[in-house]
């Protein structure tokens, strides 16, 4: 770099009468690379299309069958002919509304917690700990519901059902209407699982909303210092705003999670086929519990009908997992690191 | 802010940068923390006022019972005590502050309590079975339900979820590394919509990836449940987490360094066998050992398509071959106490074997790609003065080099 060999404009013309291509040519060991890799990409596409296509196509017959009245008949008896998702659906978004109660204060308040008030080692320590908790087995948090929570919890709910006995959802009767406060009443309810699943999509949640909490600008933060605002009024001024997508976003990821949520539930519920408005009650379902419950027993149409029921969970979690990543998406700036 | 004194201007020859000689003391020290004495007390009085009137209300004043009930009240009552206490002696901005600050707090005690209160409550129920050395070598084969712990163990389930997990990862690793380096190296139209499929393929759940390989492998073609039919739903539930990890990973990949390898002449397949891959190699090994992670602890695909057995099973291909949730499942839902305490003990042993290798990420990976450790900062530096040698050797008109270190 030392030597400036000829000044650009002694062969500027030159160049121009031998204009050259840009376009790289592409030697074998590349194409080959290419190759496999596109290859790749088409074999993770085709596992996925295969899963999507042979589910719809089984499903079909079931579809069929019943056409619309598939997602408005309660009973579910493929036998009759008879079987539709409402009570099921009504049971899985009843659990996961209940766990996502449960799930947003706790993941954000751990996520301000993680961004804004803990430093150093304790932060690395507690993130740690929440990917930790992603990846504790859904069956452990299952046998936690069943032979402690459970137990546990039936005082809360008895307490909740006599105080808030004029919410009709909160309430506990029986087929007559009466008001009953046995402990019997309150077992696998979809209160005891909805907590379940609830701690299970926390760590989910938490992530997302703790990386959009610590993208707020630090210039913003000073500026709400320099203003004089104690730490909370720098957070409502600044951290909340830029981090809104990411609570929205992080908070229905973990609800598509909740809606998918098979063994715990399965564990923890009685299985009914009737929507049950009264959540703090014995008895409610989901559509993993019921695909788990009866996918052994099934004849080839009443596998049809737990693929529909399948599917149609499927387009649920899909639906709410493509708006919660664009809601992310678009909070998030796309900056690449740079040498 | 304590003021700085500037001594005396440095004499031109010096030029650089001097202290400044602190000749007295500049102001007395203060503690930089916000929290004094006082703040301390309004924690602890909360507390106990708290914790007072909790026990007060269940079982004394009122007809209240329950454990879950009683910390629920002892919590709330403690932060309405603290916030009347910090507000007997702080403005409202300040009290909204304090009350922020201890919420939050409230919030990552009560989660990561529950968290090691679920994870201690799985080991102490299992302990019973967990201090036999036959839980670990022995099959449930002759075991019956009525036999004590000594007898029988989980060997065939550790073994069941070896192999399951193996497969699963030797289909998933190649596949859903080289899917990832698609997407980030080669790109185009065809890598958004892989992407976009691959997206829409972690909202699939689990039960129904089960399904989908229960009615489409056993049902149609082996007629028989089977540990290559676990591993297959394992494969379709991990492959997205694994390339949705890895494409973060590769992301973060700084361009400078594609850049310098192109300018290198470097073509793109050395680019990435040479830079990004290496690069990456530590976040890479973090994204398969977290998906392992979640693999190992599926239970309802599984369920679906393993087949429960009590007896050794090292054939994929052929008969049931069971692996740790699912024995989690089948041992606790029986009534005997000898089987729901193999059953927690299964559960903690599956624990343990996430814990190690969520500690192996840890080990390996939580290091951001080309961030090196100290050992391998010194072998790439003694791998490129090697090469230099090797340069000089070659033309030993070369110029000398800048730094050797």
């Amino acid at each position: 770099m030392t030597t400036v060999r000829e000044s650009p404009a002694s062969y500027a013309p030159a160049d121009l009468q031998h204009p050259r291509s840009v376009q790289a040519r592409s030697g074998a060991a590349d194409r080959l690379f290419h190759a496999v890799a596109r290859s790749a990409g088409g074999a993770t596409v085709g596992i996925m299309l295969a899963v999507g296509l042979f589910l719809s196509v089984r499903a079909s017959d079931a579809l069929q069958a019943t056409g619309t009245g598939f997602l408005t008949e309660q009973q579910w008896s493929p036998e009759t002919g008879q079987f539709g998702v409402a009570a099921i659906l009504f049971g899985t978004v009843t659990i996961a509304v209940i766990a996502l109660l449960v799930a947003f204060p706790l993941a954000f308040g751990t996520a301000l917690l993680l961004s804004e008030i803990a430093t150093g080692a304790t932060r690395r320590f507690m993130v740690s700990l929440v990917d930790l908790m992603a990846a504790v087995p859904s069956i452990i948090f299952g046998l936690w519901g069943v032979y402690f929570l459970q137990a546990a919890i039936i005082p809360v709910s008895q307490w909740i059902s006599s105080t808030f006995v004029f919410i009709p959802i909160l309430a506990v009767t029986d087929e007559s209407g009466a008001r009953v406060s046995d402990a019997s009443f309150f077992t696998s309810s979809a209160f005891i699982a909805g907590i379940v699943v609830g701690f299970m999509v926390v760590p989910t949640t938490t992530s997302v909303m703790r990386e959009a909490f610590s993208q707020a600008p630090p210039g913003e933060r000073e500026g709400a210092y320099a203003l004089g605002s104690t730490r909370w009024g720098m957070i409502r001024a600044v951290v909340l705003p830029f981090g809104k997508g990411g609570v929205i976003g992080g908070t229905m990821l973990g609800l598509g999670r909740a809606l998918g949520e098979t063994i715990a539930v399965y564990m923890i519920i009685s299985p009914i086929f009737s929507i049950n408005w009264q959540v703090l009650k014995t008895g409610t379902n989901s559509v993993s519990a019921l695909i788990a419950l009866r996918y052994g027993e099934a004849t080839d149409f009443g596998l049809s009908a737990l693929m529909a029921a399948g599917l149609v969970l499927f387009a649920v979690t899909l639906v709410i997992n493509f708006t919660a990543s664009s809601i992310v998406a678009r909070s998030r700036s796309g900056a690449q690191s740079e040498v | 802010m304590a003021t700085v004194t500037v001594t005396e201007a440095a004499p031109a020859t010096v030029s650089r940068t001097q202290l400044p000689e602190r000749t007295e003391p500049v102001g007395p020290r203060r503690s930089l923390s916000t929290w004094n004495t006082q703040e301390w007390f309004d924690v602890l009085g909360a507390a106990l006022a708290g914790i007072a009137i909790a026990t007060l209300l269940f079982g004394r004043v009122t007809a209240m019972y329950g454990g879950i009930g009683w910390a629920v009240v002892a919590l709330i009552s403690f932060v309405g005590v603290y916030a009347l206490l910090v507000s007997l002696h702080s403005t409202r901005q300040h009290v909204a502050d304090r009350l922020a600050t201890v919420l939050l707090i409230t919030a990552a005690v009560l989660l990561f309590g529950t968290l090691v209160f679920i994870v201690a409550y799985t080991v102490i129920r299992g302990s019973p079975a967990l201090v036999h050395s036959s839980f670990y070598v022995e099959t449930m084969r002759l075991a019956g339900p009525l036999d004590p712990l000594t007898v029988g163990g989980i060997a065939h389930a550790l073994v069941g979820t070896l192999i399951q997990i193996s497969i699963a990862l030797a289909i998933t690793v190649p596949l859903g590394i080289t899917t990832a380096v698609f997407l980030n190296e080669v790109g185009g139209p065809f890598a958004r919509f892989v992407r976009t499929v691959t997206d829409a393929m972690t909202a699939l759940p689990s039960v129904v990836a089960g399904l989908f390989v229960y009615a489409s492998v056993i049902q149609l073609v082996t007629h028989e449940r089977s540990g290559f039919a676990a591993a297959l739903a394992i494969t379709v539930m991990m492959l997205p987490i694994v390339i949705r990890s890895a494409d973060v990973v590769l992301r973060l990949v700084a361009n400078g360094l594609r850049e310098a390898s192109y300018a290198m002449g470097a073509t793109r397949w050395r680019t990435v066998w040479h830079v990004v891959l290496p690069t990456a190699r530590s976040g890479l090994a973090t994204a398969v050992i977290l998906g392992t992670a979640r693999g190992l602890g599926e239970t309802s695909p599984v369920l679906l398509t393993s087949g429960v057995t009590a007896v050794m099973n090292v054939n994929p291909f052929q008969g049931p071959m069971i692996s740790m949730p699912l024995q989690v499942f089948d041992f606790v839902r029986s009534a005997e106490p000898a089987l729901k305490a193999r059953g927690f003990g299964t559960a903690a042993a599956l624990m343990v074997v996430v814990l190690i290798l969520f500690g192996l990420a840890r080990v390996i990976g939580g290091r951001a790609p080309g961030e090196l450790s100290q050992r391998q900062r010194r072998r790439v530096l003694a791998r490129s003065a090697r090469s230099f040698a090797e340069i000089r050797r070659l033309h030993p008109a070369a110029p000398a080099a800048r730094n050797e270190e």
